[in-house]
């Protein structure tokens, strides 16, 4: 089994944790999401033009690439991952350019030879694949996409041809870390994509609090946890580990007993 | 695949079904917008199917915008070219007067196009992008003509250095929102409507002002614009009995140039010259020249050639004229650019100062700096056309807006 099926296999909902590459310690950043409870982590990459991203993730893109963060530094900072972490399983999100730069073959091995289990590459949608989808599979790196409320039946189908690994419900049609959708709308939408995939479903877009996570792991297999967690990276300095620590704990214990407390 | 492989019989039937211009363009879009995406592109080929459509579309362009535009000898210039030029050398020059439509410049032609797109689709809001203003001022004009809803974004240094602009669009009714992400100039402008986009693509439709972004924009764009080479070839048919010779246009997303070459790509005969900006020089790394000195690459929504590191992260333009200050290009110019079939050449900021004031003291015009761009490739063009032949600037827009730029660069105070 994969890193990424087992980590939906636990008997429990998922938790999934972003933060941004290059911003603050990551490697600090990242044990501390381990040790709080996360089942999955994405790493972001950074980019200058993140365009589907709301103010925090922006500002974490800015500061990681002031920092002098590299596509070679995001890479270590995967592999030295991998090294100390074997079974957690690692996705980098980001956007085309980047990741399409030196060719789609070299990004898939790089990412293959760093341990990264799945990309998300947030403007490549289906129909645009052969930009990087096929290289990744070859590699055996899971292209993982996104569905949102604007995926009706016939387009649900398109994106899930050649998707990997899990479908991401985008819950609000906008940026990251902005209003989160109506309960009602989500566990509806949930229910539509797993009647077409076999593919677990974890939901994002705007989910904070330990509260509203476990309100969404009632219903779906995992729940993404991302701006949140950014905005501690970013504004604690030395802190932030600690301080992610706490909030990924509350969210991993709200998520993997959602379904305890709901029976 | 190299490029002559890839070339079909005619050069006016791309993009393809996917939208691709060669390995050019697509739609490199968040999942969000694809069914927008694919909703404009169907709207887009039923209105194109619909005389209704072309009517509306031409009567607004004649009553409204001031069309057709002159094809105007410029023989003043002609005669100060041929004078520094080799005996028997430098073209007649005709300008196409893009200047003298409504808001001043070409941008209108594609704004009351995509706005009727947008009244057929249903919806009610219109955002847009503006680097220089003028984009913004012909986006909540038609927005104004329609009484539809309007938020223009825009980088907040350019809020400051295009104060008329600005208050313009909030003449017109239109919301200005300063974008202070990133360099907070164009790029920036566009990544928060995108952004905006994203998050009401229910209501909203996004008039984007030039010949990029994702497809079917390219397209419909060129489609919109390409009014002024349909235009030129009548003008120069009835004014000369022939097709020009050769066709010069500045390009930043290149709206202007692809609608002045467009309707000529496949007269073997008539020759194409694309201006980039090359800021203060090419080597200073200064410039917004991206055929010249980027990359393939992908942003905002297409595959085209971008300013970047070798890590692909973009980097930023330079130009003394702010509609040509972004670092990619429309995707249709790339592939022309491959193909072999335009020749793109770099003019500095320096060189467009000097072909700015040559036209306003030789030839009454004064020109946008974008046109200026256009103008100084006179100079090396002229030295080496016959005396006999024709040549078409675009004129794209006055200069009007950029006299505090001018006087700036000039040391004028005013």
């Amino acid at each position: 089994m994969s890193r990424l099926a087992a980590a939906f296999a636990k008997g429990h909902p998922a938790l999934v944790c972003f933060i941004t590459a290059g911003d603050g310690d990551t490697a600090a950043n990242l044990d501390a999401l381990v040790a709080g409870g996360a089942d999955v982590i994405e790493l972001g990459m950074p980019f200058t033009d993140p365009m589907a991203d709301g103010p925090a993730i922006q500002a974490a893109n800015l500061r990681a690439l002031g920092a002098g963060t590299r596509t070679a530094d995001v890479l270590r900072i995967a592999t030295d991952f991998r090294a100390r972490h074997a079974d957690i399983p690692l996705v980098l999100m980001g956007y085309a350019n980047p990741m399409t730069v030196r060719g789609p073959e070299w990004f898939a091995d790089a990412c293959a030879q760093a341990g990264i289990d799945g990309v998300i590459c947030v403007d490549i949608p289906p129909e645009e694949d052969a930009a990087l989808g096929p290289a990744l599979r070859d590699a055996g790196i899971a292209p993982i996409r996104l569905a949102t409320p604007t995926s009706d039946a016939a387009r649900l189908g398109t994106i899930l041809e050649g998707s990997r690994g899990f479908l991401y419900y985008v819950s609000v049609a906008g940026i990251t870390g902005m209003q989160q959708a109506a309960l009602g709308s989500i566990e509806d939408a949930v229910a539509r994509l797993k009647g077409a995939t076999d593919l677990p479903v974890a939901v994002g877009f705007g989910v904070r609090t330990p509260e509203q996570a476990a309100a969404i792991a009632r219903v779906a297999d995992g729940v993404v946890v991302g701006s949140a967690l950014v905005e501690l990276a970013g504004t604690k300095g030395a802190d932030a580990p600690a301080l992610i620590r706490e909030l990924t704990t509350a969210l991993a214990d709200a998520v993997h007993n959602a379904r305890k407390v709901a029976a | 695949m190299n490029a002559s492989q890839q070339r079909p019989n005619s050069l006016r039937t791309l993009p393809d079904e996917q939208g691709h211009f060669g390995q050019f363009g697509g739609r490199y879009v968040a999942e969000t917008l694809m069914p927008l995406i694919l909703d404009l592109e169907r709207e887009y080929r039923a209105a194109k199917a619909d005389p209704a459509f072309a009517t509306e579309f031409d009567d607004l362009l004649e009553h409204f915008v001031g069309r057709p535009s002159p094809l105007y000898y410029a023989e003043r210039l002609t005669a100060h070219f041929r004078e520094l030029a080799p005996a028997g050398k430098g073209p007649k020059i005709y300008f196409k007067r893009e200047e003298l439509n409504h808001t001043g410049a070409h941008k209108i032609n594609n704004c009351i196009g995509q706005i009727l797109l947008a009244i057929r689709m249903g919806k009610t809001r219109i955002i847009a992008e503006t680097g220089a203003g003028q984009h913004g001022v012909a986006t909540a004009t038609v927005a104004a003509r329609f009484g539809l809803p309007c938020v223009i974004f825009m980088g907040a240094k350019d809020v400051e250095r295009q104060k008329p602009n600005v208050f313009r669009m909030r003449l017109l009714g239109a919301e200005v929102q300063p974008v202070t992400s990133g360099a907070e100039t164009l790029k920036d402008a566009m990544n928060e409507a995108m952004r905006d986009w994203v998050a009401n693509v229910h209501d909203t439709f996004y008039i984007i002002g030039t010949a990029a972004g994702p497809h079917p924009y390219p397209e419909l764009v060129r489609d919109f614009q390409s009014v002024i080479g349909t235009e030129t070839r009548a003008q120069m048919l009835k004014a000369e009995g022939r097709l020009p010779d050769m066709l010069v246009a500045a390009v930043g997303g290149g709206s202007n140039a692809i609608g002045l070459f467009h309707p000529f790509l496949d007269d073997p005969d008539v020759a194409m010259t694309g201006i980039e900006a090359a800021g203060h020089g090419i080597d200073s790394g200064q410039h917004a020249a991206s055929l010249r000195g980027g990359a393939p690459g992908i942003l905002h929504g297409n595959k085209t050639y971008l300013l970047q590191d070798e890590d692909g992260q973009i980097t930023e333009a330079h130009s003394i004229s702010a509609g040509l200050d972004y670092p990619g290009i429309g995707p249709e110019h790339s592939w022309l650019h491959e193909s072999g079939r335009v020749n793109y050449v770099p003019i500095t900021d320096q060189e467009a100062l000097t072909a700015f004031q040559l036209c306003c003291r030789l030839e009454g015009i004064i020109p946008a700096l974008e046109s200026a761009h256009a103008l100084a490739a006179l100079p090396d063009l002229t030295a080496s056309m016959d005396e006999d032949k024709l040549l078409v600037v675009n004129v794209s827009g006055r200069g009007d807006k950029d006299i505090f730029t001018v006087a700036d660069a000039l040391g004028f105070d005013l």
